[in-house]
């Protein structure tokens, strides 16, 4: 009986994460399907943002997730394959995971800060596609660093071994046999590190983001608009703007995000039916 | 490799094994002053109760040791006049030559094909004939050539747990060792199985060297050219096989051979 009352309790609980999110999605869904038009998916904002399209918006925040993935990528796969691979278990190790979660749990805005400092101010890429991205890049290691990490350690040890008493390096194991078994994982970690970066208005703010740019950004060293900010801006900075316009911003800003999450799921899934351990 | 009849007369040591000690970190030795001569061209048995060093031993002879954790070994192991403990050792030639079957078998995740090429292909074997011919070698070699020929590009995981422990005998063969350790591998194998790994054995080693760590003193019995029984990191005794399990010539191998202890 109790048994049967808990069990009603957790599906119950289940269930209402699924409204939730149902709600939220549905709610905007509404809200913003009547400011989708061609032309607000490929015009510029016209009138103080309060007519016309988000296309640099679009634009932005598709060049500096790209900018993001070009730099945490390879440096976050790299940091994983030494730290699963190559690292021995000792006190410098776990210092490095400790410092890794640590970084993880840092408050966005700060990041944003360190990028000014560092990226704007100190190396003088001012505003910058460039300055963002280090920034978000800087943010994004943690989470692609981790996930990797353990995609890698779920490769079986016995392939390892095995690999390596035919005479294969620790490298040749590696190319050949940990990292095409891990893609899968390693993809949608990279994929979930991105698609936060992709979101995040405050590193951007002080680092990469302008209020508004009449056209698109023409070198890594200009400044951008972007999704998030954008949303940001025209709901807190702008008087009398219509709430259809900031529907159709969250709109557009959630179908890039929850897409780049049905690719990893779809990843996912493939990947574990095609599995052969 | 052709034999000759010297050979026969005189059987050459493929190992020759002295004052062999292995301990971990924390200190404890799993092998105590071995001294010991593998001869070439016959199955060589490591036996005894768990924990005595068998394995351990095993993995020295490949340095598949080094993947653990900080263990220290001295003495040394001789392998055709060339000390293999020998820090410049080229361990990657040496892991060719000394091929290892695992008691679980490991299929890695490709083709059948893909598991008996993957060692020659990072030698460097390019050639496509080479490998067909090897892949066709090392199966009939294993027995197991008829029930795969047709699949030959099927995932090695469909394979039955029996098939999976011949192509992975077969998988050391296509690098045309010299040597091969067998850990337990018949551990997880029906009898009919176990047949035909035992059945390869005794042909594969009219040209390979065989150290075979047995999953039975049953085993051991039946196999045996030569058998080593450890206990507690001490090699006991080392002789002929028909000798040994005959006439034990220690009181520890005596009772462990008849069931006394285990």
């Amino acid at each position: 009986m109790i048994q049967r009352v808990g069990f009603g309790l957790i599906t119950l609980i289940a269930l209402l994460t699924v409204v939730l999110i149902l709600m939220v999605v549905g709610y905007i869904f509404v809200q913003g399907i009547p400011a989708i038009s061609i032309e607000f998916l490929t015009g510029y904002p016209s009138d103080g943002m309060r007519a016309g399209g988000i296309f640099p918006a679009i634009v932005g925040t598709i060049l500096l997730t790209l900018g993001t993935a070009l730099f945490a990528v390879p440096l976050g796969i790299c940091a994983a394959i030494y730290l699963s691979e190559y690292a021995p278990e000792n006190r410098w190790t776990r210092m490095i995971r400790v410092a890794i979660i640590n970084l993880a749990g840092i408050p966005s805005v700060v990041y944003g800060l360190f990028g000014l400092g560092l990226f704007v101010i100190f190396l003088h890429f001012g505003t910058s596609i460039l300055a963002g991205c280090l920034t978000l890049a800087i943010m994004t290691l943690p989470v692609i660093i981790t996930t990797t990490e353990e995609a890698l350690r779920a490769v079986p040890q016995s392939f390892r071994t095995v690999s390596v008493s035919l005479g294969a390096t620790r490298w040749q194991t590696i190319r050949r046999i940990v990292l095409p078994q891990s893609q899968p994982g390693i993809l949608t970690g990279v994929i979930l590190g991105l698609e936060r970066a992709a979101g995040e208005t405050a590193p951007i703010l002080f680092t990469a983001a302008a209020f508004f740019l009449p056209r698109l950004p023409r070198s890594p060293l200009d400044s951008t608009m972007a999704l998030p900010y954008h949303l940001f801006v025209i709901s807190t900075q702008v008087p009398g703007m219509p709430i259809h316009i900031q529907y159709g911003t969250a709109l557009v800003l959630l179908v890039f995000i929850l897409g780049m999450n049905l690719i990893a799921t779809v990843i996912r899934s493939r990947a574990r039916a095609r599995r052969q351990w | 490799m052709v034999k000759n009849q010297e050979d026969d007369l005189k059987p050459m040591d493929k190992f020759v094994i002295e004052h062999l000690t292995v301990s971990y970190s924390d200190g404890t030795e799993s092998l105590k002053d071995i001294s010991l001569n593998i001869p070439a061209n016959a199955i060589n048995v490591l036996f005894g109760p768990a924990g005595g060093g068998k394995s351990t031993l095993l993995r020295v002879l490949n340095r598949l040791n080094d993947l653990a954790d900080v263990v220290t070994v001295s003495g040394r192991v001789i392998l055709d006049g060339m000390d293999i403990l020998d820090p410049k050792t080229d361990v990657i030639s040496l892991r060719r030559r000394v091929g290892m079957v695992f008691a679980r078998p490991v299929v890695l995740p490709f083709t059948i094909r893909g598991n008996l090429t993957y060692g020659l292909e990072l030698a460097g074997v390019r050639d496509k004939s080479r490998l067909n011919e090897a892949v066709e070698r090392s199966l009939s070699q294993a027995a197991l050539w008829d029930e795969v020929k047709d699949r030959l590009d099927e995932p090695a995981i469909a394979l039955s747990g029996g098939q999976q422990q011949r192509l992975c005998l077969a998988r050391s063969l296509a690098l045309e060792p010299e040597v091969i350790l067998l850990d337990e591998p018949t551990s997880g194998l029906d009898p009919i199985s176990t047949g035909k790994v035992e059945t390869s054995l005794q042909e594969l080693k009219q040209n390979y060297t065989i150290v075979l760590v047995p999953h039975s003193v049953q085993q051991a019995a039946r196999v045996a050219d030569n058998a080593a029984f450890f206990l507690q990191g001490e090699l006991v005794e080392f002789a002929p096989g028909k000798e040994i399990f005959a006439h034990p010539k220690d009181k520890r191998s005596e009772d462990y051979i008849e069931g006394r202890f285990g």
